[in-house]
């Protein structure tokens, strides 16, 4: 008995692509090519119109890039598609800031002059990454991009997925990656359930332009409402900012007219850049905790804020996101190496493994930073700046810090090492 | 010996169930699953090695017949099969063939599963350019007549990949009363001790059955990470080997 006999009874399974990716935001992309480049096929299924994502125009939006994510973004080869259009970060100083008051005595100080690795961070806008992301998918073979579609259905058999697209057009693959942000549909479909809950802040996220020169040090202020971050971008007298006030406050703020907005920020800012006038459009993201109970279910595998959403902090997100995308992208062109079925149990169950304990520590780790941070006790606040001056004096302490920001600690994936898959 | 002719959807519905069993990676055959990456690492790289075929590229054993002895379910026959090679699956098991084929379709595969013995397939004069035979050789009864089919079985310059376990102290704590009665990996009985084999007797046998021995590996269970690994230096329980037919 030959085993095509069998196929009138048995499902079997032809598979439209190997991989099947359910947003296109910025870890589906960055996935996908991981993917593509190592010989698998994969389509990624993207909400947004390509033209509309191509086509942006300065909006402020950017990215603190950690080291390691630079060096996955060199590893898949798009890093020369944006270098010319990233600051690096130089220095970071965190301080624990009173509103109208500045800085206090003991802050946190970290000099890129300290590790051997270079600059702590790349700031990128946005529009630029995702111009480069979509320019390399369309040259990738064995990568196809749906547009403007989305999956409103999906189903699993013992070899591989099927979803429906509400254009109605069904897609077959061995593995199904939701890599569709915090209100992921791909875990909602797949029965992942999750635990999360609210901070009562909003970041008020928006680009300045500043009178000095910011000489590439990033800032951030940890408010009694919440960290205001100020993230130097290229051209040295343009920065991003992100800001967290409580939830009816942030509101409040985005209604003001933009004169009215600078204002309220100007005395939290301070005057340490000049002069500042408002140079980019007036975004607002609640702040949440969303953490997936699984990374992974039957056939399918969840990547970036669909497995961890995390509070903003420290630029962590994207960069979060981005060790996933290292993990699972090693784990499934290993496995498909070694001849295994890419989207089995097992398979899956390592990049779980690998994955979970490292973003469940950090997004938790973020949130009790976030706590410790916004609040005005003056007894917390003595001994935080105590705790901050006593992590400045303590050199190796330090660079344990920035290595764990720059994401070059922990048992790192061949990308976020620069080395191909 | 019996092949089947019909299909009967009530009996592929109860394979169906079996073959589930056998890929459940946590179920019945958890410790091959646990194995298995391990194995596939060598078996792949050592095909590679003599073969010159390149593992990053599509379907890199595409026109190598290879022979699975002892197939089961197919955890090795499918990984093969998905790498290009024409791949024969063979168990004594008659129960094991229409589970493994069943799965094969399954997953879109084409093997060719059989029930039958090396030394059968040997006197009919199948040939090959890989035989796989992993953990076989500590269950046959006569492993230098085994060996010697397996010889057979290869085309001049094939290549052999036989793992076993060895026989010492430390073996019979692991894979007895550790694996069979602590653990509760494998069903109590499923190794007898005393037919386990030193890997410089397994070579002793390979060289008689006529093949060159060119590489030996241990497997190692690493409990921290709970996986195995390939080891140089510790062939203490578990143990892979190479050899290539003159």
């Amino acid at each position: 008995m030959d085993n095509s006999d069998l196929c009138p009874i048995v499902a079997c399974m032809t598979y439209d692509s190997d991989i099947l990716i359910a947003g296109g935001g910025l870890n589906g992309p960055a996935l996908a090519l991981a993917l593509a480049q190592s010989g698998l096929s994969v389509t990624v299924v993207d909400a947004r119109p390509a033209p509309a994502r191509a086509e942006a125009g300065f909006d402020g939006r950017s990215y603190a890039l950690a080291i390691a994510s630079k060096r996955l973004l060199s590893a898949i080869g798009l890093w020369p598609a944006v270098a010319g259009q990233v600051q690096p970060i130089l220095q970071i100083k965190a301080s624990d800031g009173l509103a109208g008051r500045g800085a206090a005595p003991f802050f946190l100080h970290f000099d890129s002059a300290e590790i051997e690795e270079g600059p702590m961070g790349f700031m990128l806008e946005d529009r630029h990454l995702y111009r480069a992301f979509l320019q390399a998918m369309d040259a990738a073979p064995g990568l196809t991009l749906l547009s403007g579609e989305t999956v409103v259905a999906q189903e699993v058999t013992p070899s591989g997925a099927t979803v429906t697209l509400a254009s109605g057009k069904t897609l077959t693959a061995r593995l199904l990656v939701g890599c569709d942000g915090r209100g992921s549909g791909t875990a909602l479909r797949a029965g992942i359930t999750r635990v999360g809950w609210g901070y009562g802040q909003t970041a008020l996220v928006t680009a300045i332009r500043h009178e000095k020169d910011h000489h590439g040090i990033a800032q951030q202020f940890f408010m009694p409402a919440g960290p205001l971050a100020i993230l130097p971008l290229p051209g040295g007298h343009h920065s991003s900012i992100v800001w967290s006030e409580t939830d009816s406050a942030a509101a409040a703020i985005q209604a003001l007219s933009d004169a009215e907005y600078l204002e309220v920020l100007r005395p939290r800012f301070g005057d340490f850049l000049g002069e500042i006038t408002l140079a980019g459009a007036r975004f607002t993201y609640p702040l949440s905790l969303s953490l997936a109970q699984s990374f992974i279910a039957p056939r399918v595998a969840l990547v970036g804020d669909a497995a961890h959403g995390v509070h903003p902090i420290a630029g962590q997100g994207l960069n979060l996101g981005l060790r996933d995308v290292a993990a699972l992208a090693e784990v499934l062109v290993d496995a498909s190496r070694r001849g295994e079925d890419i989207g089995a149990a097992d398979v899956l169950e390592r990049y779980q493994r690998w994955r979970r304990f490292d973003s469940t520590t950090l997004a938790l780790g973020m949130d009790s930073v976030n706590r410790l941070f916004s609040n005005d006790n003056p007894a917390l606040r003595l001994a935080r700046d105590f705790g901050m001056g006593a992590i400045n004096a303590l050199p190796r302490l330090r660079r344990g810090f920035m290595r764990q920001a720059a994401g070059l600690s922990g048992d790192l994936p061949r990308l976020l090492s620069g080395q191909p898959l | 010996m019996e092949s089947q002719t019909t299909v009967d959807p009530a009996e592929v519905a109860k394979f169906e169930a079996m073959a589930a069993e056998w890929w459940d990676p946590n179920g019945k055959f958890k410790p091959l699953h646990m194995l298995n990456p391990c194995r596939l690492d060598y078996i792949t790289s050592q095909i590679a090695a003599e073969f010159d075929r390149d593992l990053t590229k599509p379907l890199p054993f595409k026109g190598l017949r290879l022979l699975d002895i002892g197939c089961g379910g197919g955890l090795l026959a499918e990984p093969m099969a998905r790498l290009g090679a024409d791949v024969v699956g063979a168990d004594a098991a008659a129960r094991n063939i229409p589970v493994a084929q069943v799965h094969a379709a399954q997953s879109g595969l084409t093997i060719d599963y059989r029930h039958t013995t090396a030394e059968a397939m040997a006197a009919a004069g199948e040939q090959f350019d890989v035989v796989l035979n992993m953990e076989v050789v500590e269950h046959v009864s006569d492993p230098l007549a085994y060996l010697t089919a397996c010889q057979h079985l290869l085309v001049p310059g094939g290549l052999m990949i036989c793992s076993t376990l060895n026989r010492n102290t430390k073996s019979f704590l692991m894979a007895i009363i550790g694996a069979e009665h602590v653990m509760r990996w494998l069903p109590k009985g499923t190794h007898d001790w005393k037919k386990f084999i030193t890997p410089d007797e397994l070579c002793d046998l390979i060289r008689k059955a006529g093949l060159d021995p060119v590489d030996r590996k241990g497997m190692v269970f690493n409990p921290v990470t709970w996986s195995w690994s390939l080891s140089s230096r510790d062939l203490s329980v578990n143990y892979v080997t190479s050899s290539l037919k003159r």
